[in-house]
């Protein structure tokens, strides 16, 4: 009797941990997603909700160079995120800024009008099917503990640390990092003393552009990919955004972990039928009770 | 030349084309396919297919000397866009029957508009309650998921695997089968230990599976449709899950493998012929039917036909002897297509009756099994 319950305990063990592992690697795109908001958010006050269908592009593109440009996946990887980081300056060009008279609103109809826009000529040009791409390195599955994770989500955890590291170097010790700073604490006095606020908000579309391309490569090979992944990816990374108080440091990525964590639990341990829901119930709930994000102080630093 | 011979000319001109129009006049047969959207997957193939078999038809010149013309629309897998277009397809372009929807929704939503229309409509979805109870103008080719079921069912019992986990994804196809498969679990002596769902949209599955792990089932039945099974697949070769895993019919296409990849292997799924059609025996009737119609696919398309594009292809050669028996209006259609039988198509051996509109039998479905990135045949 205490031996069955014993392994019972234990067997609930595996379980969990089983939900947290899967929950990490999930987290960590949405988080990569979530930087990707902010940092735009951060340089210019835009929501851009075409920033999902760069991870769309990411992966599809990813797929491209490889199938019948037939490059090897070290140097698809960095051609598709090219030409995704030039999709991003494209449309920051076109886009957003023959506005004249930007409003919030404006905006952020322009963003949904691009993502719409960006997923269509993806549905023509790759079709409306999905994709697969191959493991960066095989998909025998590692053992932790009673849980069992596969070699990409390794890679998705060191990717992510790589790229969070390098943002967090840019903006606390490049000048162009530090001009990008300056914007989004005051735009106004940044251009006074001579920040170019304009290519700014150019670089943070490049840089968001480039790490949602990223995510979506790096988690092509698990999940697939096809011109309509940018919607609902997009969306979570929003919620960690969200979660995160818009900042585009360590906030946004504890927000994107967790609620990758929640989800997972979620559907393991309650039903599988909430686990979007309980994504969107948490932006609910941080909208309304901690606008400021849940780890944010009312007026606090963003970058 | 004077006046009366120019005006007798005129005539017997106007009289040879208007005869000439006469004879040329064609059949017209309406078509509504998801060919955009969700269920893209289901009306691309639909309308390739039809579109394909018309075409041939026409080449060889026509049933008893009419063409048939298609005219099909996209109903974008929206019930309310394919009732607006199927009311157009009786009242302007007066079609004499209607192929499709491609979905069990947009075909209960079309329903009513063909009986009012008196059209005969020949769904190509799966959904069992689209021919039951029996509607005097509603016909399906695709097979109902009670076969499919029943197809898993009987191995399972075979076998002896009385417990088994479902996964099945929560939209109109997953929440059929699962209907079905808790209805029909019993009959097999099989429990249901585990009952789990997952988003169309999903990515990453490994929750349901791990408590599908620690359920003590001894086969797992997923139902759903590209990509979500294939992510089941990866996810269950992740977490080392041994048990025999079953998918549905809705993922018979070599695209499911492709995705898949090595995680395919050994999963097993009940699934049309048209996958397997080269290792049919000789004496199986469907085998002509079905190499054609591959051959034919492959030639226009360059890529596989699948059952899907099957249920369309069927529609329009059950249509097209429907007037070759004589028939050109709606109402001779319909009398024609409910006395059809043996009708080998590409979804199995067609026999309709007053009392039958689905028209197929469990032979419908073979037992297919993943190896070395292929399909084979269960024996």
């Amino acid at each position: 009797m205490s031996l069955s319950l014993l392994s019972r305990g234990e067997m609930q063990f595996d379980q969990i941990l089983q939900y947290v592992l899967s929950g990490l690697s999930t987290g960590a795109i949405y988080a990569l997603i979530g930087i990707g908001f902010s940092i735009i958010y951060n340089a210019t006050g835009i929501i851009n909700f075409a920033q999902g269908e760069f991870v769309m592009l990411g992966g599809l593109l990813t797929l491209t160079c490889l199938e019948y440009l037939k490059l090897p996946i070290w140097a698809a990887i960095p051609c598709a995120v090219a030409v995704s980081t030039v999709a991003g300056l494209l449309f920051e060009r076109l886009a957003i800024r023959p506005l004249r008279r930007p409003t919030p609103i404006n905006l952020v109809i322009i963003t949904i009008g691009g993502s719409i826009l960006i997923r269509g000529l993806a549905m023509l040009f790759w079709g409306k099917d999905t994709h697969s791409i191959p493991s960066f390195s095989g998909d025998d599955p590692i053992a932790i503990g009673g849980a069992t994770i596969l070699p990409q989500h390794l890679w998705i955890l060191g990717i992510t640390v790589i790229i969070i590291t390098a943002n967090k170097f840019y903006f606390y010790h490049t000048i162009s990092g530090k001009a990008m700073r300056a914007c989004a604490y005051n735009r106004r006095a940044a251009s006074l003393v001579g920040i170019d606020v304009r290519r700014m908000v150019l670089f943070s579309f490049m840089i968001s552009s480039a790490m949602g391309a990223m995510a979506g490569i790096i988690v092509a090979p698990l999940t697939m990919t096809s011109y309509d992944v940018g919607v609902m990816l997009g969306l979570k990374g929003f919620c960690a955004a969200i979660i995160g108080g818009m900042s585009s440091g360590i906030a946004t990525v504890i927000g994107g972990l967790l609620l990758g964590v929640l989800e997972s639990l979620g559907a393991g341990l309650i039903s599988s039928g909430y686990k979007d829901a309980i994504a969107f119930i948490m932006l609910l709930l941080i909208l309304f009770i901690r606008p400021q994000g849940l780890f944010g102080k009312a007026d606090s630093e963003r970058v | 030349m004077n006046r009366s011979l120019i005006s007798l000319l005129f005539a017997a001109v106007t009289m040879l084309f208007s005869a000439n129009a006469f004879a040329a006049a064609p059949i017209k047969i309406g078509a509504l396919f998801a060919i955009t959207g969700p269920a893209a997957f289901l009306g691309e193939p639909e309308r390739n297919s039809a579109k394909m078999v018309i075409d041939e038809i026409n080449r060889a010149g026509g049933v008893k000397g009419r063409k048939l013309e298609l005219v099909a629309y996209d109903t974008a897998g929206d019930a309310t866009k394919a009732v607006q277009l199927a009311t157009r397809l009786i009242k302007d372009d007066k079609v004499v029957a209607i192929i499709g929807p491609s979905t069990t929704g947009e075909t209960m939503a079309v329903i009513p508009v063909a009986e009012r229309g008196q059209v005969p409509l020949i769904s190509c979805s799966a959904g069992s309650k689209i021919t039951d109870p029996v509607k005097k103008w509603v016909f399906k080719t695709a097979q109902n998921d009670s076969l499919a079921v029943g197809r898993i069912f009987d191995y399972l019992q075979k076998h002896k695997l009385h417990n088994v986990s479902i996964l099945t994804v929560s939209d109109g196809f997953g929440a059929s089968g699962r209907e079905q498969l808790k209805a029909q679990a019993s009959k097999f002596g099989i429990k249901i230990v585990s009952d789990d769902t997952y988003g169309p949209k999903d990515t990453d599955m490994t929750a349901q599976l791990t408590k599908i792990r620690g359920s003590h089932a001894q086969a797992v039945i997923c139902w759903g449709t590209n990509p979500g099974p294939a992510v089941i697949a990866k996810n269950v070769r992740q977490l080392g899950i041994k048990t025999p895993v079953f998918m549905s019919h809705g993922v018979s296409s070599k695209k499911f493998i492709e995705l898949a990849g090595d995680a395919a292997e050994g999963i097993m799924l009940p699934s049309g012929k048209v996958v397997v059609a080269d290792q049919l025996s000789n004496s199986d009737q469907q085998k002509k039917s079905l190499l054609s119609f591959v051959k034919d696919y492959q030639n226009h398309y360059k890529t596989e036909g699948d059952h899907f594009g099957g249920h369309a292809w069927d529609a329009v050669m059950l249509i097209k002897s429907a007037v070759e028996k004589g028939a050109d209006s709606p109402q001779a259609i319909r009398d024609n297509l409910e006395k059809t039988k043996g009708f080998a198509g590409i979804g199995g051996i067609f026999n309709y009756s007053a009392q039958d509109h689905a028209g197929l039998g469990k032979d419908a479905f073979v037992l297919v099994e993943v190896k070395n990135r292929d399909w084979v045949i269960v024996k």
